[in-house]
């Protein structure tokens, strides 16, 4: 190939841009940035099938599959799929998000969620297409 | 026993009248509260429980009936102030803080209007879940002829 002057342009724009890259989604890149580690979807997948004290996991409602419609374990109520590969509104919204995380955390593990584990769980539930 | 009786059945009418078993306009649910208090079951009528027990379910939402259903501060306190304007002083704090423990839920839904095992059937699964045969409970719509079992 040779080296044109495009060529050598679209290399360097790459090479300064790809470590910065950030994962389509902000409220991911935030809790990177807060934490500057690493998250991967298999601990995240783990962390979801993980049943706590309450005898309740992430897919007691989701179902094992983020791209499924769940169904409330208790109240039976509908509940959209989690993955924003079938629903785009998912994860777009920090406080919704948040609120989620606090509510059933302490409901599945007994406790809040740590960054690197809500990191780990959306990077999970954002890579099942 | 006269005065009970008189007590239970205004309590039944006040209860009736307002959640539009007979027919009436319905009292609309502030936004907030109808968004956030439907994430899980129907956003039920203020209506349902008087006002000192709505105080002590808003004051728990991280311990609501077992599970944790908080909400911000400001949310919190916009739906609670909401609720005091909103519900009425009548009857007591059912048992449990439960309205399918109160008196008048008891009377409406007694073996004598359900029997017994269609609270066992998948399609109700709970007293909770109004609208499994109040099909436009989520409207505020619980007039009794509009009611349809599943089987």
């Amino acid at each position: 190939m040779k080296l044109t002057l495009t060529t050598i342009s679209a290399v360097a724009t790459l090479a300064v841009t790809l470590p910065f890259a950030a994962s389509a989604n902000p409220i991911l890149d935030g809790y990177k940035a807060e934490i500057k580690g690493t998250f991967t979807a298999a601990a995240g997948e783990k962390l979801y099938k993980t049943v706590g004290p309450n005898q309740l996991s992430c897919s007691s409602c989701h179902t094992d599959s983020p791209k499924s419609a769940g169904k409330h374990a208790k109240t039976n109520k509908a509940i959209d799929p989690l993955a924003p590969s079938v629903n785009p509104k998912r994860f777009t919204d920090v406080a919704t998000v948040e609120k989620w995380f606090k509510r059933n955390c302490n409901d599945a593990l007994g406790r809040a969620c740590t960054t690197q584990e809500k990191g780990d769980f959306m990077t999970y539930v954002l890579s099942v297409k | 026993m006269q005065v009970i009786k008189l007590f239970a059945f205004s309590v039944l009418v006040a209860v009736g009248t307002t959640a539009l078993a007979d027919g009436g306009a319905v009292t609309p649910l502030l936004p907030k509260m109808e968004q956030e208090c439907s994430s899980c079951h129907i956003a039920y009528r203020p209506n349902f429980l008087p006002r000192a027990a709505w105080k002590q379910v808003m004051a728990t939402l991280n311990k609501h009936y077992g599970t944790d259903a908080s909400l911000s501060d400001a949310d919190t306190a916009e739906i609670a102030a909401w609720l005091e304007k909103t519900a009425l002083d009548v009857g007591e704090v059912p048992p449990n803080l439960r309205i399918t423990e109160s008196f008048w839920f008891k009377r409406k839904h007694g073996t004598n209007h359900v029997k017994a095992e269609v609270w066992q059937r998948a399609s109700i699964k709970s007293r909770s879940n109004c609208q499994a045969c109040h099909v436009d409970a989520a409207k505020g719509d619980f007039n009794e002829h509009k009611i349809r079992i599943p089987g």
